[in-house]
């Protein structure tokens, strides 16, 4: 709690050894607070976290915990000296030997690109440098357990595909058990083994990324997987796990156990409609068309994104090739495919 | 740098300790002396207060300060010894016995300096007195020292007998200053302005005024030496003040005084008066 | 105008000669005023960074207090400390009125503040979770306060000149505290105020000119040791 507000309220999250957690969620969602209790640099208003079946200490006699595990902040967070000394720094306060931390500095410095900066004062370099020195310095000490922020927030594209990459791969070469708190899920699904949803201080749903990206547990964890249709229904009927249901005039049968009468909300990802014509192959053997008039159309970078009103809002991204998507007009009326199999039904 | 920052420090630390011996001095053969600053400027001490260290092996730790400023010390028991000239002040520190033996040191005379032009016409009125009425007569600038200082007691004296007063007057400006700063506003700002004769004589160089009335008996200015009361006062240095107040009254002392600023001025700057009786004084 | 040019070239015979009283005087001040700075850079630098890195009830008020002192006149603490360890005051005991250790205690007085209310901003304007950062890496509480140091060390070392520059040219307390005795508790400052009311004012502007001689000398040194400090 802070200042009288709940900032977090989790009332159990295990983390595993070898783990990789991404916790993703919006903006204070209270994703650098939990990191900052996992961290032991914060401590909980109530409650305790433990660490290899023992709870953790502060002040003092938290410095055990402490040097087994490294947090990297959202800003790099630099002194104002050499590349060499920053990632230097950690193993200094361990009171190392000379050697063995030259070593391990060029170790890591290598292990993210960055050894011809080693001299270089951390005032003169990019953003993305100073990122990864950042990430150099926590590697150094060999945490057992690494919390990240945010570690690729602001870097522009290409900067960050070889930092996912790197970061990945260094990850599971160590074997070291991580957390990492970000915004965007893309990256949380490429690094991790397990991910987190939280929004307002509570973790919503947790779990292997593929099935929450498939299986939302709520229209917001939904809405945050990029499940940009959520449909209100009510259903019809129920047999055997097989339904039908009913949105904005429509019959279109799903899979799922709920009772009849209730309503609930469809999630259908935007690229599993399909935009079909008469002379769509297969169209006979499918089940759900419904009709719409197209509202808008944006091209985009290899898709196109229509947006429609079928008597309810409606987003679809077709791969149709440009001669096609040409013909596409707002205003035109158009079928809407979607295999029953696709349609993710949550309660309300 | 680190390293080389704390060795750095650490030396100079020990530089300062090791001067460290040197700033506790002993408490008993250490004597306060409060004094005026027209006494210390004068010089004169500077060449007695040696000669009595060495004599005795006392420590003196002179405190030059105005003449109100060294009563109350002497009141307040944080001297040892004082001297002073402020005849009045000193009757009441007498009597309210806050020191001991009031002993005749030695006397200079206060004189009257202005610009040589003199538009007050304060020469030929020939007198403190009068010369004090003649410049509120043609409101002349008047510099005084408002600082409750010997001198300005001296002053105030002349303007009471001159049944005049002078206070909030556009002529009259207290400098609230020591002797010689007083000397060098008045000589910039051509005003008339009462002096010590040893002050004036020190500074005279820099200065343009003249002397313009002397040798009145109004205008001298006698020094007592006083021991601080014991009784009053136990922790005060009544050995030490003794054996200064013995030293001052003594031949090699009012030797010195009797010859001290002939050299350099030409006339001597203070008239020893040990062996004399109060009413007897004059030059 | 002479004046100013007939005290430059005394300056510079006093200085040539290496005339003893003047060697005295310039010697004192230095260990004067640099006691008061090393001891204010201690406590200064300290509390500071406490103040910096702790919240407490009350805090506000004692900010407000440390950045008041740093414009504390010095006459005044002149009069306050004089009142404390005179003879019959509570430290009268302690018998230091009209000597070296008094002045060194109303200049600490002084530039305490000073120190303390830079020291303050410094460690402020470090990035917020710079600490938090530097814990996080597996420092002990003392270990991160050093580094945090380390890393505002620019701005510390200006609070420390800052505190020497306010101390060695004061005048008003050591010259109460001190009584200006002659060889003894006479420093640049007390020294330059007599021979000014003596009217030597040629004498007077010489030990004003060795007065800030010295003081651009020390604090070219501490200069070189800041800039040392920025990096290439």
């Amino acid at each position: 709690m802070r200042d009288g507000r709940t900032v977090l309220e989790i009332p159990d999250l295990q983390i595993h050894p070898g783990e990789i957690v991404s916790v993703i969620g919006p903006n204070g969602a209270g994703k650098t607070t939990l990191l900052l209790i996992l961290s032991s640099v914060l401590r909980p208003t109530r409650g305790r976290v433990f660490y290899r079946g023992s709870p953790i200490s502060y002040g003092r006699a938290g410095l055990q915990y402490r040097r087994q595990q490294a947090m990297v902040f959202q800003e790099p967070l630099l002194f104002n000296a050499t590349v060499f000394d920053n990632v230097a720094s950690g193993l200094k306060l361990r009171g190392l030997a000379k050697d063995t931390i030259r070593g391990l500095v060029m170790e890591n410095l290598a292990r993210f690109g960055i050894s011809h900066l080693s001299g270089r004062s951390a005032r003169n370099i990019s953003g993305g440098e100073a990122r990864r020195t950042s990430l150099a310095r926590a590697m150094a000490i060999q945490p057992q357990v690494l919390f990240l922020d945010e570690p690729f927030a602001a870097l522009d594209a290409p900067s960050r595909e070889t930092l996912i990459e790197d970061l990945g791969r260094a990850l599971k070469e160590s074997g070291i058990t991580a957390v990492i708190a970000t915004h965007d899920r893309t990256e949380a699904m490429r690094l991790s083994t397990r991910m987190a949803v939280m929004d307002a201080g509570r973790i919503l749903q947790i779990g292997d990324p593929d099935f929450i990206f498939k299986h939302p547990a709520s229209e917001f964890v939904a809405g945050f997987v990029g499940i940009e249709n959520l449909i209100p229904a009510h259903v019809v009927r129920a047999e055997n796990g097989r339904l039908v249901v009913e949105a904005g005039g429509w019959q279109l049968e799903a899979e799922g156990r709920f009772p009849a009468g209730g309503t609930v909300t469809l999630c259908i990802r935007p690229e599993h409609l399909q935009i079909i014509t008469p002379s769509t192959p297969g169209i006979q053997h499918v089940v759900n068309i419904f009709r719409g008039r197209i509202v808008k159309k944006t091209p985009l970078e290899h898709v196109t994104k229509v947006q429609i009103d079928c008597g309810f809002p409606l987003i679809a991204l077709s791969t149709a090739p440009m001669d096609v998507t040409r013909t596409w007009s707002p205003g035109d009326t158009v079928s809407i495919a979607i295999p029953p199999a696709c349609i993710h039904i949550i309660a309300r | 740098m680190k390293s080389k920052l704390c060795i750095a420090l650490g030396l100079l630390f020990c530089v300062f300790v090791a001067a460290g011996p040197l700033w506790c001095a002993d408490p008993a053969k250490t004597i306060i002396l409060a004094t005026t600053t027209s006494t210390q400027d004068s010089g004169l001490l500077d060449e007695l207060i040696p000669v009595f260290e060495k004599n005795t092996g006392f420590f003196v730790k002179t405190i030059a300060v105005g003449s109100g400023q060294a009563m109350m010390m002497g009141q307040k028991g944080e001297a040892d010894v004082l001297l002073v000239h402020s005849p009045a002040a000193e009757k009441k520190f007498m009597a309210e016995s806050y020191g001991l033996n009031q002993r005749l040191v030695m006397h200079n005379d206060f004189v009257l300096v202005g610009p040589s032009q003199d538009p007050a016409g304060v020469k030929a009125a020939g007198g403190a007195v009068p010369a004090f009425k003649a410049i509120a007569a043609g409101s002349a600038l008047f510099l005084s020292r408002g600082d409750d200082s010997g001198t300005h007691a001296k002053e105030k004296t002349i303007w009471k007998a001159a049944d005049l007063n002078p206070e909030g007057q556009s002529w009259y400006q207290q400098t609230g200053l020591g002797m010689g700063q007083t000397l060098n506003v008045a000589s910039e700002k051509n005003g008339y302005t009462l002096t010590d004769r040893g002050t004036y004589l020190a500074v005279k160089k820099n200065l343009n005024l003249d002397i313009l009335v002397e040798g009145d008996a109004l205008l001298l200015n006698v020094y007592h030496v006083i021991e601080v009361n014991p009784a009053k006062w136990p922790k005060v240095n009544a050995t030490g003040a003794k054996a200064f107040s013995g030293f001052m009254v003594g031949s090699e002392a009012q030797e010195m005084i009797r010859t001290f600023g002939k050299e350099k001025y030409g006339s001597p700057l203070f008239f020893p008066d040990a062996d004399k009786k109060e009413g007897d004084l004059g030059k | 105008m002479d004046l100013l040019i007939e005290g430059i070239r005394k300056a510079f015979f006093l200085l040539i000669t290496g005339d003893p009283e003047l060697r005295r005087i310039v010697w004192l001040s230095l260990q004067v005023s640099g006691t008061a700075t090393l001891i204010s850079m201690v406590i200064g630098i300290s509390s500071g960074t406490a103040l910096a890195l702790t919240s407490f009830p009350g805090r506000n008020i004692l900010v407000g207090l440390v950045n008041t002192g740093m414009g504390l006149p010095p006459v005044v603490v002149g009069v306050f400390v004089t009142i404390f360890i005179w003879r019959n005051g509570p430290l009268g005991f302690l018998g230091i009125l009209y000597t070296p250790a008094a002045m060194i205690l109303a200049q600490t007085i002084i530039a305490a503040p000073i120190v303390t209310g830079i020291t303050l901003a410094a460690i402020q304007a470090l990035p917020r979770n710079l600490y938090l950062q530097i814990l996080a890496l597996g420092a002990t509480r003392m270990q991160a306060v050093w580094l945090l140091v380390r890393e505002a060390r620019l701005s510390l070392l200006a609070a420390v000149m800052a505190g020497f520059g306010g101390v060695i040219s004061e005048v008003g307390a050591s010259i109460m505290v001190g009584g200006n005795i002659k060889g003894y508790t006479r420093v640049l400052t007390t020294a330059a105020v007599m021979e000014t009311s003596r009217g030597n004012f040629d004498l007077a502007i010489s030990l004003g000119i060795i007065l800030m001689l010295v003081a651009y000398l020390i604090n070219f040194v501490l200069t070189r040791v800041q800039q040392a400090g920025r990096s290439r």
